[in-house]
This record gives structure tokens, sequence and C-alpha cells, in this order.
């Protein structure tokens, strides 16, 4: 990464923090305690079960939902406070503002989700007493929801680019749903016929599959997730946000901002 | 500019009254809508749909669902209820959220079969609960025990129990005791040994307190039926060898036919009652006792939580 990349990616982070997205965490703490000492006395044999998911789906939601807040402000906050311009006025491309905060979101997740899984394991610990070693499986859960943070950043910063942040919003929680259902629209497409299964094709492996990130549930019953998938996965996430990043950059590049 | 005070009491004041206040307010809305609560609503019937909904976070769902389904079971059971017309499509969307959560087949079943008010006396629908499970988790020995257990205690179907006995045995871990009730099924399957073994089968390979509690009960209450009806016996055997009633266990031991007093379970002796019938001292401790109670008697409230 060149230097350029890494002092915006780092600027980046330190607005986030500034702008206290990490005060998220307090209320994750308060959920995860409350979860582990309450579902023990309101339901039956599920409370290691409800850690994980309720962990891991907390982590993963509050990731996206920072993803697209702070993502869709990215750029235009930027243009609104003028500092785009001194920032490009010195010598920083354009592809290299889009990429360093790009990193710079990134990184912001990837600290928020460190302690969240600290607060997950801890939790764990709590309920379990014990670690096994079938635990070790949340970890790839958790760089799973990780991959699906860089989709969704770069998805966030490719609207940023070029519409307003409502809209940046409304577009990248659009594509987060419908990534949700992708392989719902694969198999809709499997069943249509003639142009419209084109379309679907089509739409189907341009919308991001997100479906295949989350492996909550398989590892909340301690079930293995094969290497493979986890090479495929990280190869599919790194690729797509490649694509979405380089779309964010040709959009800016050519972007009037008179 | 600074902060007036005045406005800071005067609206922590107003802040802690309107808590307290709409607090008050919002017991007496329920008070006035009295069963009006969301426990016999489901908005969404369709486990389908829920699926859908729930964005790929379905094992968190089927959580909330399950945790629903205890709370709902264990409502009406306290109150005694004779219908449990929700707890067949929460157990449905629970295991098709997530059909991996074997507890929700474990103890679904276990609360859709015996009748009511011990359950929802439906089962049929824990057997499909049971098979939906068993088809899901091919290697869950205690589904297949389960099942079984439906059989032999609920429909008294003991050929179909043996074959799920049978069917559990042949899974790699299973316990031991699974060959042996299949055979039992065949041979003696209305004993009360093979009922003993049964709920010690439970007892023994449960890892939840409230299994091996409710198991605990069942043994006490075999142990007490097993009493009771030994005890009758010996006293029609006096009668027909002295010619009257004993007229208390004294006789019964003057005549060699008892050691000491006998006692239940708990501790309390038996009593003997001047018809010869024999009872126990408190039949509200000793649940699912089928002999031994009073003529007329009606068990209380069954606790959804026995002690051990």
């Amino acid at each position: 990464m060149n230097a350029r990349i890494w002092h915006i990616a780092s600027n980046t982070f330190r607005e986030a923090v500034r702008d206290r997205v990490l005060y998220n965490l307090i209320g994750f703490a308060l959920l995860m305690s409350g979860a582990a000492i309450l579902v023990g006395q309101v339901s039956i044999g599920i409370e290691r079960l409800v850690v994980v998911n309720l962990g891991l789906t907390a982590v993963s939601l509050f990731g996206v939902v920072i993803a697209i807040l702070v993502g869709i402000g990215l750029v235009s906050k930027e243009i609104d406070r003028r500092t785009l311009y001194t920032v490009l006025s010195r010598p920083v491309r354009r592809w290299e503002f889009i990429v360093g905060k790009f990193f710079g979101l990134a990184g912001t997740l990837v600290v928020n989700t460190f302690f969240m899984a600290l607060g997950v394991f801890a939790s764990l610990l709590y309920v379990s007493h014990h670690f096994q070693r079938s635990d070790g499986w949340l970890l790839v859960a958790l760089y799973f929801i990780v991959l699906q943070f860089l989709i969704i950043t770069a998805l966030a910063l490719l609207f940023s680019a070029f519409s307003t942040p409502v809209e940046s919003a409304v577009l990248a929680f659009a594509l987060f749903v419908v990534g949700s259902f992708a392989e719902d629209l694969r198999g809709f497409a499997a069943m249509a016929h003639g142009a419209t299964k084109w379309l679907a094709i089509g739409a189907a492996y341009l919308v991001p599959n997100l479906s295949a990130l989350n492996v909550i549930s398989s590892v909340g019953h301690e079930q293995p997730v094969a290497a493979q998938l986890v090479i495929a996965n990280t190869a599919y996430a790194l690729l797509y946000a490649g694509m979405v990043l380089c779309g964010a950059v040709l959009i800016f590049e050519h972007r009037n901002l008179k | 500019m600074k902060p007036s005070l005045q406005v800071t009491r005067i609206a922590s004041i107003l802040l802690v009254l309107c808590i307290m206040v709409s607090s008050l307010v919002l017991r007496r809305v329920d008070r006035i809508r009295t069963g009006a609560t969301l426990e016999e609503v489901l908005y969404i019937t369709s486990p389908k749909v829920l699926k859908r909904l729930s964005l790929g976070y379905d094992g968190l769902l089927a959580d909330v669902y399950w945790t629903r389904a205890v709370q709902y079971f264990g409502n009406k059971h306290y109150q005694g209820a004779q219908k449990y017309s929700l707890l067949a499509p929460l157990l449905d969307i629970a295991t098709a959220l997530d059909p991996h959560l074997v507890v929700a087949y474990e103890f679904g079943a276990n609360f859709l079969a015996p009748k009511p008010p011990n359950g929802a006396g439906m089962p049929d629908r824990a057997i499909q609960l049971a098979e939906f499970g068993i088809r899901n988790n091919p290697n869950a020995w205690q589904l297949d025990y389960d099942l079984g257990f439906i059989y032999y205690m609920e429909l008294k179907d003991y050929p179909k129990a043996a074959a799920a006995f049978a069917q559990g045995s042949k899974i790699p871990g299973a316990h031991p005791w699974l060959k042996l009730l299949a055979a039992l099924m065949a041979e003696h399957a209305g004993d009360l040994e093979t009922a003993r073994l049964m709920w010690t089968t439970t007892y023994q390979t449960t890892n939840d307190r409230n299994v091996r509690a409710n198991a605990a009960v069942h043994l006490r209450a075999l142990q007490v039926d097993e009493d009771v009806t030994k005890l009758e016996k010996l006293v029609t055997q006096f009668r027909e060898k002295a010619g009257h009633l004993p007229a208390s266990f004294a006789d019964l031991q003057a005549a060699g036919m008892i050691r000491g007093t006998p006692v239940d379970p708990l501790g309390h002796t038996y009593k003997l009652m001047p018809d010869g019938r024999v009872e126990v001292r408190v039949p509200d401790d000793l649940p699912f006792i089928q002999e031994g109670t009073p003529p007329g008697y009606r068990p209380p409230r069954p606790k959804f939580l026995p002690t051990d």
C-alpha cells in the first residue's frame, strides 16, 4: 500500500473513532451480557447456541449498519466540507482517495469486529465455563462476516461516489437484502426461460452473494466449515469488493467536482 | 451558554415522574386487556416465509421461536390448560428455521405427546416432529429414543416402539440400553419393570436437570404404584387368613408379612385405611401416581419444573 493510501486510510479510521462509531461496542456488550444471563432462565437447552447465534448475528448486523451509514458519507461528506478539494490538490490521485477510504473503513470494521468477538467469546465462557475445540469454527464465521463487510463497504463507497447519502443508504441496504436472497435468485433463474432466464442469471451474478458468507447457524451446531469454502469465499469476496471498488474509482475519476 | 440548573432539575424530575406514571398506566392497560397478549398470536405461520424474512439469520430466529414455544408451554402447563393450539406451529417454525435444533425435537415431542394438562395431547404431532428431527439429524440417537418413548408411553404401540429403539441402537454412540429396550418391547412391553427401565434410561442419559427431575418424579410414581399394589395384596391375604381387615400396618408386621412400617419414596409412611385401601400421606407431592390416592382426588396444578 503506498503512503498516500495509508494516510487516507488512517485518517478515515481516526475520523470514524472521533465520530464515536465504536460506541456501538457498549450496546453490543450490554446485549451479550444480557443474553448470556437471561436466556438460561427463559429457555431450555440453548444457552450456548443463543450466545453464538445472537453474538455473531449482532456482529454482522452492527457491522453492516456501520459499513452502510459510514460508507455512504465517505465521499459526499468530504465534498460538503470542501476538504476533498484540499486533499486532491495535493499529489493524491482520485483512485488513491477511494481506495484509502475503503481501507480506512474496512480497518474500522475489523477493529470493531475484534472487540465484539472478544465479547462473544467472553459470553461463551460465561455460559459454558470452558472452551471446546469446535469453538474455533466461530473464528471462521467471524472471518466470513469480515468478508461480508468488505463487500458492503465497497458497495456503500460506490454509491457514495455518485449519489446523495440517502440514495446511497437505500441502494446499499437494498443490495444487502437482495444479496441475502442471491441463492433464491439463482434458483429462479434456473426455472425461467428465454430472455427472462438470461436477465435473472445476470442479476443473480451481479448482486453480492451474501448467503454463502453466513455460516452462523452451522458453527452454532459445532459443524465444521470446509477449507474449500473458506478459500472460495475469500476469493469471491476479494474479487467482488475489487470489482465494486473499480466501479467506484471509474465513476469518481470521471465525476465533475466543480 | 451555561446550562440552567433550574431547567435541569425540573426536566429530571419530570423525566422520572413520566417513567413511573407511564409504567403504572401500562400495568393498568395490561389488566384491562387480560388475555390479549402476544401469547395466542402467531402473525406469520409459514416457516418458509419466516426463513426468507430472516435474511439468513435463521439460527437466531429459531432460538427466538423455540424460547417462545417453551414460554407458551410453560404458561399453559402452569394454568392446567387443556388446549395448546399454538404449540405445534411454534415448534414447526423453530425446527424449520433450524433443522439441527435437537433440543426442540427432544423437549417439543415431550411437550406435545402427553395428555393434558401434562402436555398438549397430540402424540401424532409429536411423532411427526420426532421423525422430522431424525431425518435431519440421523446421528442423534436420543431422537429415536424419544420416538420409541412416545409410541410406548402415549400410544402403547409396542412394535413401533421396538422398531424406534432398535433403529436408535444402531447409531454409533447410542446408549446400550436401547437394544435392551427394543427386546423388552417385544416380550414385556406393558410391565412395570419396563416402564421403570424407560424412566431410568431417561434419568441416566439426559444432561438436562428438568428432564432428570421429571424422570425422577415418574420413577417415584412407579415406586408408589408398585408399593400400594403389593401392600393391598398383603392386606387381602391377611383378611383371608384372619377373617378381618388389619387395623394398622402393625398387624401385618405381627403376622410376619412386612418388616416395619412401609414408607413412600419421599419417606412418608403409607396410610392403611379402614376399608383396606392403602393411601399415600401427601398425594400432592407425588405427581403421576395411579394408585394410593384418596377417592375423588384431583391432582393440583402441575409444576413446570419439578424438583429432583
